[in-house]
């Protein structure tokens, strides 16, 4: 062997031991979740929390998913599904509120459109707080006038005992300040930004021939946007839809000042509120911020192209 | 016929597009105005302390409080020069915030530069390599926070050494054991290493997605003449990256002048405010102490640090796309 081999694969082991060592940095504060969230109850001790569990128990989860009535706790159940309500309307509403912007913006071109497109777009690099004090104040404001009316009257509706679960469901999506809907409305509102951006630059792409074609053929606003451009933009659609999932299913700082009771708290406030209580045990809240990762991780997992596409459109947003 | 068709499409284009546009006029300008009209204003609501997450409601819109009642009595710029002149907390977070920008981004750029450069050695199993480096991004920084919490909690007298401490010890880096986040001197360092775990994977996608632009001819050219792989990777390779190092910084910092949510679920303002940022005191202030126009100010602060990272940066980017 002569030494220019030999220092080629001492460089190589030593190359692929960094990057070991790298991942294994990456991967720590995964193993001490896992297996401390498998760990049974007699088992959890910080001192030995680098050991791995001696059985299989599920009772972390157990507790962090329904809660522990003796400590009077509540689980993360209902604030997982807070989340699930929350994300997939509000994804799919500004999903398809940003493709429709993107088409008008990049095939309706009115007067003034160059100057409105970088005004909304400002909107996506501003640090939230600075529009927080007015938003919280003006969604109080408007739901002590208006729109707390509204809630109480959908909640009392009187309906047939077989749907009585539709009113307070739809009072929650009424938006207020408190309630599921308010809070998606903010993220609907502060999403306008990114999505028109990501579909107005994809859209921009397709040749306007297609569409004069389309106007040819007869077809109005809606028939050129529905069959031409949508077709066109299913892979916009998939980074759109990851990007708002992942960014409202992990958002925080809207959640804790908008949805203000326990009701209505999405699962990264309920979190925040189980690592800062002394009652929960940690394996309880590591069990938690398992369950709370779980969903935008499979989707990282199985649609990882996609996923990095809208890190990299979506990288300074607020 | 087909022209009026037309006109109306038109006109149902700008109809649908309105509600966005009102909406972004509303949420981003007019919230901002009113946030700076409100950080000259001499506004702190005398109602009790409420215990969160029951937020005291904000009563005044538009703020009615008294700009100033007599001369000499409030200035509009007085919030702006108490915090910054003898704010002690402010003046923390201040510090806090650089000692945490400067930490993070050097940490992100240096592993992100040397895991990219590793990985573009024809790496067998680099999806894998590069999937567990990336896989922190999606998750969210409460997640984070509660995860590092624990792996970073150094134990008391009594429990012994735990977390990583404990991990420390076993592999023989005693030597590294310390007091993390609870100690005033590391204080927002510790949460550095959180922070740059969710991020630094991220830099390395930036990085490797430049390298793979570089193409090989330039650095077998280089080869040619007599460079070694330092001197290829020192003067050629480094210089062809600098546009990924802007943007890095640039992502990096955004995220670092606003951090909150981390904060919020790792460590709270720790002792002595060691752990504090001004996003946690805008949100201690207004949703705990209602003193509305110091959180104001503090917003305008925070909007303003971001300004002066992020506008000249999309101005330059905006620049050279139209040159292409």
């Amino acid at each position: 062997m002569t030494t220019q081999t030999v220092s080629r694969r001492v460089s190589r082991i030593v190359i692929y031991a960094i990057l070991i060592v790298a991942a294994a940095f990456f991967l720590l504060p995964v193993y001490v979740l896992v297996v401390t969230s498998l760990k049974s109850y007699a088992e959890v001790n910080l001192a030995t929390m680098w050991n791995p569990p001696a059985g299989f128990s599920l009772d972390s989860f157990r507790e962090a998913w329904v809660g522990n009535a003796a400590k009077g706790t509540h689980g993360l159940a209902n604030n997982f599904w807070n989340s699930v309500k929350l994300a997939l309307p509000g994804t799919i509403i500004s999903t398809f509120l940003g493709s429709i912007n993107g088409y008008i913006l990049a095939k309706w071109k009115f007067r003034g459109a160059d100057v409105i497109f970088p005004l909304i777009l400002f909107g996506m690099f501003i640090p939230y707080q600075s529009v927080l004090i007015p938003l919280v104040s003006l969604l109080q404001v408007w739901t002590r006038e208006v729109a707390g009316d509204w809630v109480r009257a959908v909640a009392a509706w009187q309906v047939p005992e077989l749907i009585k679960w539709l009113p307070p469901l739809l009072a929650n999506y009424v938006p207020a300040y408190g309630t599921i809907g308010g809070l998606m409305l903010v993220h609907v509102v502060y999403g306008i930004p990114i999505t028109t951006l990501i579909f107005r630059n994809y859209y921009v792409g397709v040749p306007n021939e297609l569409v004069e074609a389309g106007k040819i053929d007869g077809t109005g606003f809606f028939g050129i946007y529905r069959y031409i451009l949508v077709p066109l933009s299913i892979p916009a659609f998939v980074v759109v839809l990851i990007w708002q999932f992942t960014s409202i299913w992990n958002e925080f700082l809207f959640a804790v000042v908008i949805a203000n009771k326990a009701e209505v708290q999405p699962m990264t406030v309920a979190l925040n509120n189980l690592a800062g209580s002394f009652i929960v045990e940690w394996n309880v809240q590591m069990a938690g911020a398992l369950v709370a990762a779980l969903p935008t991780l499979l989707i990282y997992i199985i649609l990882g192209r996609y996923f990095m596409r809208g890190l990299l459109a979506g990288a300074l947003k607020g | 016929m087909t022209a009026r068709r037309f006109d109306w499409d038109r006109i149902l284009a700008v109809v649908l597009i309105s509600p966005s546009i009102l909406a972004i006029a509303i949420f981003v300008y007019a919230f901002i105005a009113w946030t700076g009209w409100a950080s000259v204003l001499k506004w702190n609501d005398l109602l009790p302390l409420q215990a969160p997450p029951q937020f005291p409601s904000l009563k005044v819109f538009p703020p009615k409080a008294p700009l100033a009642k007599s001369p000499g009595d409030w200035l509009p710029l007085d919030n702006y020069i108490r915090l910054i002149q003898s704010d002690q907390r402010f003046q923390k977070d201040l510090e806090n915030t650089v000692v945490f920008t400067v930490l993070f981004i050097g940490a992100c750029l240096v592993i992100g530069l040397l895991l990219a450069t590793l990985l573009d050695q024809k790496i067998r199993g680099e999806g894998l390599f590069r999937g567990i480096y990336l896989f922190p991004m999606s998750v969210s920084f409460i997640v984070t926070g509660v995860a590092w919490r624990w792996v970073l909690t150094p134990g008391t007298p009594q429990s012994g050494a735990v977390g990583i401490n404990l991990l420390f010890d076993k592999v023989g880096l005693g030597f590294l054991k310390n007091g993390w986040y609870t100690d005033p001197d590391i204080g927002i360092k510790a949460v550095v290493i959180a922070a740059a775990w969710q991020m630094a994977g991220y830099t390395m996608a930036l990085y490797l997605a430049g390298l793979r632009g570089i193409s090989e001819d330039l650095r077998e050219a280089a080869r040619v003449d007599g460079a070694n792989e330092w001197q290829v990777f020192r003067h050629i390779i480094l210089p062809l990256l600098q546009p990924v190092t802007l943007s890095a910084v640039i992502i990096l910092g955004h995220i670092s002048l606003k951090i909150f949510d981390l904060i919020s679920s790792m460590t709270g303002p720790g002792a002595g405010f060691s752990t504090d940022v001004p996003a946690y005191y805008l949100f201690d202030t207004v949703f705990r102490g209602n003193h509305f126009a110091r959180g104001a100010a503090i917003a305008i602060i925070l909007l303003l640090m971001v300004s002066v990272l992020v506008i000249p940066y999309l101005i330059y980017s905006s620049r050279t796309e139209v040159e292409q």
